[in-house]
Formats: structure tokens, C-alpha cells, sequence
């Protein structure tokens, strides 16, 4: 076995580990029943898929090309893009009443969505501004 | 591509196919999705999905000219995404 081969090997793993977890993301996407679980599935597993396949191309450019580390660009984008897109994409389900309502803020305050405990339940097919 | 001259050419048919898969699922998703929550997250993991299948083409053609087109793709992904939440959220999306 020379060293080709085993790079060779290694990439068609990371290829197969990050294929796997995307595709285990969609599938828990389709799956899952409420909106709040469905969002665990493409936040965290997609975007580790996508980090393994970006790192077979990385290992791929340095055996076989000329050898680039752009793709922890792309890498560090996602990684630190998924979570706040998460964090939206859980707001609005909170906003539209998808989930358990958040108990009352202290004192005067309020959530940052429009009042999720009285729309959301009263009125859940447009957002109106309070 | 069809015939494995390379050890990881099965390896690269298998995650075309199976992010391809993923992209539809997403898709499905899109298009059934109970809520507006539902379409907002399809339209993310389509995204990222399509990232996944940009790179994936680049392994198999050995080039390195998609690179820019994914690192755009993530970039609107992740804005269009934050403006769709916003405009649900406020109403507005630059308040």
C-alpha cells in the first residue's frame, strides 16, 4: 500500500462519513413530528456533513493539486453561521406558537418577538406589528 | 466516473447520491411543511445541502474553481435566512 492509496482511503472515508450525516440531517427533517425537534436534525448533523466533505476536498487539493486551505473559509462560515440561523429559525417557531409558550419576562420587559403569548395563539396566520 | 480508477470514486457516487437525496427530502419539506418554520429550516438545509453538492463537484472534475460559488452560497444562505426569520419575527427585516 503506498501513500496514494491511503489518502485515497482516506478521503472516500470523509467523503462517506459526510454524505451519511447529510443525508441523516434531511432524513430527520422529513421524520421528526414538531418543529422544534425538526430543527435539531439540519442544524447540527448537515453541518458537520458539510464540514466532512469540505475537509475530503481539503485533503483532496493537497494530494492531488496544488493545495488550498479556502475550504476552512467555508468551514468557519458554517460552523459559525448554523447556530444563529438555529437561533432565529427557533424564535420564529416560538413566535408562531410552535412550541410550549415562554413563561412571562420579569417585571416590564419583554421577549424580543412581538408578544408571543397573545398572536401567536390568537391570530397564527400573519405577523401583525404591535 | 463510472469506471473506479481511483480508490474513492464508489466513495464519490455514494455522497452525490446521498446528498442528493438530502436536497430532496429538504425539498419535500419545503413544499409540505406545515408551518412558515418549516419552510424557513428546508430552505437552510437545501442550502447548505447545495454547498455540499458544489464541493462534492469539485472533487470529481480535480478543480478549484467552484470554491467561490460555494463560499457565495453560504454567505446568502445564511443572510437570506436571517432576513426570512427578521421579516417573520418584526414584520419588518431593516427596522
Amino acid at each position: 500500500m503506498t501513500l496514494t492509496d491511503l489518502i485515497e482511503i482516506v478521503i472516500a472515508v470523509a467523503l462517506v462519513i459526510g454524505a451519511v450525516f447529510t443525508l441523516i440531517g434531511s432524513v430527520g427533517l422529513m421524520k421528526l413530528d414538531t418543529a422544534m425537534k425538526r430543527m435539531h436534525a439540519p442544524t447540527k448533523a448537515a453541518t458537520l456533513g458539510i464540514g466532512a466533505l469540505l475537509m475530503a476536498s481539503m485533503i483532496h487539493s493537497f494530494a492531488f493539486g496544488s493545495g488550498s486551505l479556502k475550504e476552512v473559509l467555508i468551514m468557519a462560515f458554517l460552523f459559525v453561521t448554523a447556530p444563529i440561523s438555529a437561533n432565529f429559525i427557533a424564535k420564529v417557531a416560538i413566535h408562531r406558537g410552535q412550541d410550549v409558550p415562554p413563561p412571562s419576562p420579569p417585571n416590564d420587559q419583554t421577549w424580543s418577538t412581538l408578544n408571543p403569548l397573545d398572536e401567536a395563539i390568537d391570530d397564527p396566520e400573519l405577523p401583525t406589528r404591535s | 466516473m463510472i469506471a473506479p480508477d481511483r480508490l474513492y470514486d464508489l466513495a464519490l457516487v455514494f455522497a452525490f447520491c446521498a446528498v442528493s437525496l438530502a436536497q430532496l427530502l429538504a425539498m419535500v419539506r419545503l413544499v409540505i411543511g406545515p408551518d412558515v418554520t418549516d419552510r424557513i429550516l428546508a430552505l437552510d438545509t437545501m442550502v447548505v445541502d447545495a454547498i455540499g453538492l458544489i464541493v462534492l463537484l469539485g472533487i470529481a472534475q480535480g478543480t478549484e474553481i467552484y470554491f467561490e460559488a460555494a463560499l457565495i452560497f453560504a454567505m446568502l444562505g445564511f443572510v437570506s435566512t436571517v432576513a426570512y426569520a427578521r421579516f417573520i419575527l418584526r414584520g419588518d427585516i431593516i427596522e
